[in-house]
């Protein structure tokens, strides 16, 4: 077997590469098994799934858990019926960037209370409404002025977690 | 074939550096563990905050006075309580901040604006009054000791201890006091001047005041709301109400406030401390009672009037609002919830909700803070004009009647004038009184101050010549 040049020309592990090359191991290792380890005490995996629970793991949505037990939605949709688009993707996406803006907030603990939906996100739940609803909502969504989408939770606050 | 050259040349960096190779490896995992290990404390903290609503670190007994043995236990709860120092306004309330020299007799170096020199039209309403001497605006929780400890109307009127049973910490002197009866304590209390009697008390409301020592639960600890509550009951057909047995744990967190924050009067020479609940918690059932127990706090100077001083009437006039009516709870506003880490606390810095709207009001109401503030102080402003109309003519009639009086007008007509004097400056003095500026109940706050014009009015009418009587 003849060997390629540039494996050959490779010099011998000195003394200094080896600790090197251990310490590497090392810091990836720990690296990696410290990373493991929050994930699973974060119950990381819980939240990609679609378990209501998941969402009050950082007490920030406990209220909105409470009241979604009492609405009149929590037996046919849980939260990210409502709260993530429709599309394998599209809702994957959504959880990542939910999931990343939400713990920064929570770690840094900076953000407005009560917290507020963002406009993306309310767009999102108007969408929601309508994977269910739009066949009764269709009559009226065609009165509604062109450029203006008409918004179901501005008069039904409550349907997904009452107050 | 791209490839090939890519690894070779990152060999060829190997091969020229191959200790910073390694060197920047290590730095990048480390810098993972660094943020793995941030996070990873960061949620252990967290979650050891949501298990572990408190450390008991002193035991809390039913004679732990002082609030900062408490606050041991619950540090973040008793930080707020300490912050009711502050002196903020806002359009229509809330204290400023004045200084003054302190002198042996009131060693203050800090007051609040004296209310009577900013509307001259109080001593009008008020002469021969205490209050006619000196009232300032009201300040926080923690200043209410000393503010009734040093007012000049401690000098211009002799008080009683009774002003204690709202001015100090009293759960724990009363029972003290009485032996461990909390009725016998209040009532001996009751009888002693203020002097002897602020003696045996020690810190502005405190803990104890509100909250059960072991359970934390609310609790009822002034006798005054304790018989109110019983008499306002009775009256509505429910019999032994108790409550500290009775009260649902929402009513609590109205009624804790309710201890206070109401319309009382010193019955007898005992001076018994009373709220006239009996036939409810209106401004004509309040003073109906008065009128039939022939209950006066003091003679008008320039009228001879037997006048009534209303005192901050918050509970009742919460009462007749569309907020009780929902029934959010004085601390849903004054005290709501907020979150501390993972926890979940009540605020403790009792104070305006204009000055903490996103807790106080956008938990309910999702309007942005700005258009809050001004659907509040459009209800506030609104008052306050209504107030000024009726203050003015009160004071225009009592101006009237001073005349009439010295005029020699007949004795009737005097009398049936002082009667609406009455009527008239009770009215006002219950809006004027109420720490609202009419918020608590905006269309009943208007309802009185517009019968207070009515009042003042009748009364000018009744005292012209030719009709004896306008009734």
């Amino acid at each position: 077997m003849k060997t390629k040049p540039s494996e050959r020309s490779v010099k011998p592990p000195t003394r200094l590469t080896v600790i090197l090359a251990i310490a590497v191991a090392l810091a990836l290792g720990s690296a990696a098994g410290i990373g493991a380890y929050t994930f699973g005490y974060a119950k990381g995996a819980s939240y990609l799934g679609d378990n209501p629970a998941s969402c009050a793991n950082c007490h920030i949505m406990q209220d909105h858990l409470d009241a979604w037990v009492k609405s009149t939605h929590h037996a046919v949709a849980t939260c990210n019926d409502c709260h993530t688009p429709a599309g394998f993707i599209p809702k994957y996406f959504t959880k990542a960037e939910h999931g990343f803006f939400h713990s920064l907030a929570f770690t840094t603990d900076r953000f407005y209370e009560p917290i507020q939906i963002s406009e993306r996100s309310r767009r999102v739940t108007e969408n929601a409404c309508r994977k269910c609803h739009e066949d009764v909502v269709h009559d009226i969504e065609t009165l509604k002025p062109s450029d203006s989408q008409l918004s179901c939770i501005r008069c039904h606050a409550g349907v997904g977690h009452p107050k | 074939m791209n490839n090939l050259a890519f690894k070779e040349r990152l060999l060829n960096f190997y091969r020229s550096r191959p200790i910073a190779v390694f060197v920047v490896l290590i730095l990048i995992a480390t810098a993972g563990i660094a943020v793995a290990t941030i996070l990873l404390v960061s949620i252990f903290e967290r979650k050891q905050e949501a298990r572990n609503p408190f450390f008991r670190v002193v035991e809390l007994t039913a004679e732990t006075e002082d609030p900062a043995v408490w606050g041991k236990n619950f540090p973040m709860q008793y930080d707020d309580y300490r912050r009711t120092v502050d002196q903020q306004r806002t359009r229509y309330g809330g204290s400023e901040a004045e200084p003054r020299t302190p002198s042996k007799a009131d060693p203050r170096s800090v007051v609040a604006q004296s209310r009577i020199e900013e509307d001259p039209r109080l001593k009008t309403m008020w002469a021969g009054y205490a209050f006619a001497k000196d009232f300032r605006e009201e300040r926080g929780h923690a200043f209410m000791l000393d503010d009734q400890t040093y007012t000049e109307r401690q000098q211009a009127a002799k008080q009683p201890g009774t002003c204690l049973h709202c001015h100090a910490s009293i759960a724990v002197p009363y029972k003290k006091a009485g032996d461990g009866d909390l009725i016998k304590g209040f009532e001996k209390l009751n009888q002693l001047p203020f002097a002897e009697a602020r003696k045996l008390v020690t810190h502005p409301v405190a803990c104890i005041d509100c909250h059960d020592p072991v359970t934390m639960q609310l609790q009822i600890s002034r006798p005054g709301f304790i018989e109110g509550m019983r008499a306002l009951k009775a009256g509505e057909g429910v019999k032994d109400y108790d409550v500290n047995r009775d009260a649902t744990r929402q009513e609590m967190r109205s009624f804790v406030c309710g201890q206070c924050h109401v319309e009382y009067y010193f019955k007898g020479p005992e001076k018994r401390l009373v709220y006239p609940w009996a036939s409810g918690l209106k401004v004509e059932q309040i003073l109906a009672l008065y009128d039939a127990a022939q209950f006066k706090d003091w003679t008008h100077a320039e009228t001879g009037a037997p006048v009534l001083k209303a005192q901050h009437p918050e509970f009742e006039l919460w009462n007749q609002g569309i907020h009780a009516r929902s029934g959010v709870a004085c601390a849903d506003c004054h005290m709501p919830y907020k979150r501390s880490g993972a926890l979940k606390i009540s605020d403790h810095h009792v104070r305006s909700p204009l000055l903490n709207i996103n807790h106080a009001c956008q938990t309910c109401h999702k309007w942005p803070e700005s258009e809050l503030k001004s659907r509040a102080e459009e209800i506030q402003g609104r008052a306050q004009n209504m107030r000024n109309l009726a203050m003015d003519a009160l004071v225009e009639f009592i101006g009237d009647l001073k005349t009439a009086r010295t005029g020699g007008a007949p004795e009737a007509q005097i009398a049936t004038a002082q009667d609406f004097q009455r009527k008239a400056q009770f009215y006002l003095d219950f809006v004027e009184a109420e720490n609202s500026s009419g918020f608590h109940a905006p269309q009943e706050a208007l309802r009185i101050l517009g019968e207070s014009i009515n009042f003042s009015r009748k009364g000018q009418l009744a005292l012209k010549p030719a009709t004896g009587a306008a009734k």
